[in-house]
């Protein structure tokens, strides 16, 4: 479905993404692992073309992509949930939702199915983002997302800084995406969390993907989490 | 005339002013607040409007209505293209860099100042308002046209409002105000954003310049007063917000109407610019900006 060969990217002059390979399927949820500055961030967004990349390719279903002018991308199919949220603050709950389904048709009956995941938003849909709570915003930033109905979904540590019934309830909506055949794409920095979702764990550091581990091959003590997560 | 008559003439005049300051800072706000961009060209924008409606007037054979509704339409579109082209020529090459394009703009307003002075000329030029009804309260006759001006800018200003709160396009603005990259990832095509944007924003100056000078006159440096007064309002109101930028107007226009009447001109100026002082040093976000 989604496959980086070589991608080599950064910020202007500084190069962060090194030559990163990777791949994920769809139905299957691909945890993306490394330490604080390993470029996990960096590579979401250049699979999004907000980054320029310098080399390599982005294939989805055999398209390569990377060239695509960044406005073109979720068109191909590809939504992204930034960390730290990045909602449309001042815009409603449904403003937000619209910006999401912009470029589908069809978004009365999309965005239904994506409150039906997260009817606690359908109550709030006049409030600016800005005003729900954190777990409430997190699930915007995914329903917003979804809207796009997308065959890949990025998403950049969903879970951070959020209470455990929250986590429970975004780790529910990202097992639902993959049972209806989405490739799901997670940073996630908790092992526990990367092990009960997870079907496979590609491992980052300094830029590239260093590892690719199958989830079943993984425990709380593997040598992965020590050297790359350092738990 | 007594105090109250004397107080609600300047009230009307101040409200004029509001109108037509109202129409040019709410272009200056949207383009800062979508783009980033300070735009030091807008007040050439203004100008040109005037100039625009000037030849429109010479070229419109009948009544004069028929010539200011043509400038009407005409100028802003004229100066929303060119607009849009200073975008597509400058701004974007820049990369909407909040600094270079300060710098840039700066340039494109000195090259339409002498462009104009090449074209039309150092005089001050009289446009004919669009009918010269006027109407009489119980104290003082008053003109008919400034009445309209300002239920023009009302009217503008709503649809302004109407399209930023209610339409796609006003939708895709405030979303990529808020953040253009992930504006980006949903599909929304930010440098074509811009371009409308800044030719909206151009285009609003105009139409502000057309109400604005049968009225008054045009001339090549007319664009100086809106620029500065448009900043005083976007700085008191909040950069990027439209509700400040109008309350500002409002405040701005009414006290220099007032002021200038009862006292002078100079000290209207003085007191906005010590509004400006204060709200630079004790609310630097503006009556109504959301903090930095
Ligand atoms: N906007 C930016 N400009 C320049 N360098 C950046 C920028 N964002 C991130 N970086 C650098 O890129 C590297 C990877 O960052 P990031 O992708 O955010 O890592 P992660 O998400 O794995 O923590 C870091 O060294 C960081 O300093
Ligand atoms: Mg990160």
């Amino acid at each position: 479905m989604l496959e980086l060969r070589g991608l080599t990217a950064g910020y202007g002059p500084v190069t962060v993404l090194r030559g990163v390979d990777f791949a994920a399927r769809a139905g299957e949820v691909t945890c993306v692992m490394g330490r604080n500055g390993a470029g996990k961030t960096t590579l979401m967004k250049a699979i999004m073309g907000i980054v320029p990349v310098s080399a390599g390719t982005v294939m989805l279903d055999g398209q390569a992509i990377q060239d695509l002018p960044a406005h073109l991308v979720p068109g191909k199919g590809l939504a992204w949930v930034p960390q730290g949220r990045r909602l449309f603050g001042p815009l409603t709950v449904a403003e937000n939702l619209d910006v999401g389904g912009l470029i589908r048709g069809n978004r009365a009956k999309v965005r239904d199915h994506v409150l039906a995941l997260f009817p606690r938003l359908r109550e709030r849909l006049n409030q600016p983002a800005a005003t729900l709570s954190g777990g409430e915003q997190q699930m915007l930033a995914i329903a917003r997302a979804l809207c796009l109905e997308p065959k890949v979904l990025l998403l950049d540590e969903p879970t951070e800084g959020l209470q455990p019934s929250m986590i429970a309830l975004i780790r529910e909506a990202v097992l639902r995406l993959k049972a209806e055949g989405v490739a799901v794409v997670l940073v996630e920095q908790r092992v526990e969390a990367v092990l009960r979702m997870a079907d496979r764990v590609a491992f980052m550091a300094h830029g590239s993907v260093e590892e690719v581990a199958e989830a079943a091959a993984l425990h709380p003590g593997a040598r992965q989490f020590a050297d790359f997560v350092g738990v | 005339m007594g105090f109250g008559p004397f107080l609600l003439l300047a009230l009307m005049e101040g409200l004029v002013t509001a109108a037509v300051l109202s129409l040019a800072a709410v272009g200056l706000s949207l383009v800062f607040g979508v783009m980033r961009v300070v735009n030091v060209a807008h007040g050439e924008f203004f100008m040109l409007g005037a100039v625009i409606a000037w030849f429109v007037a010479g070229l419109v054979p009948g009544p004069a209505w028929m010539a200011f509704l043509a400038a009407l339409v005409l100028a802003p579109l004229v100066v929303g293209a060119l607009a849009a082209a200073v975008d597509g020529l400058v701004l974007k090459r820049l990369n909407y860099d909040p600094e270079a394009t300060i710098v840039a703009t700066i340039g494109v307003m000195y090259m339409v100042q002498q462009a104009a002075l090449s074209f039309y000329g150092p005089d001050a030029r009289p446009v004919a308002a669009p009918f010269d009804w006027r109407f009489q309260l119980p104290w003082f006759g008053y003109s008919g046209y400034k009445l309209f001006v300002v239920a023009a800018a009302v009217a503008v200003l709503l649809a302004v409002w109407l399209g930023m709160t209610r339409t796609r396009a006003g939708l895709v603005m405030r979303a990529t105000q808020v953040d253009r990259d992930v504006a980006r990832a949903f599909g929304i095509d930010v440098e074509r954003v811009y371009m409308g944007t800044f030719a909206l924003g151009a285009g609003l100056a105009a139409m502000g310049a057309v109400l604005y000078v049968p009225i008054s006159q045009a001339h090549y440096l007319m664009g100086h007063d809106p620029l500065l007064l448009s900043f005083i309002v976007v700085i008191i109101g909040g950069l990027g917000s439209l509700r400040g930028t109008l309350v500002a107007a409002l405040v701005i226009g009414l006290s220099d109407g007032v002021i200038s009447m009862f006292f002078s001109p100079t000290l209207a100026k003085i007191l906005a610019t010590l509004l400006v002082a204060m709200v630079l040093v004790f609310r630097p976000q503006g009556l109504f900006g959301a903090k930095a």
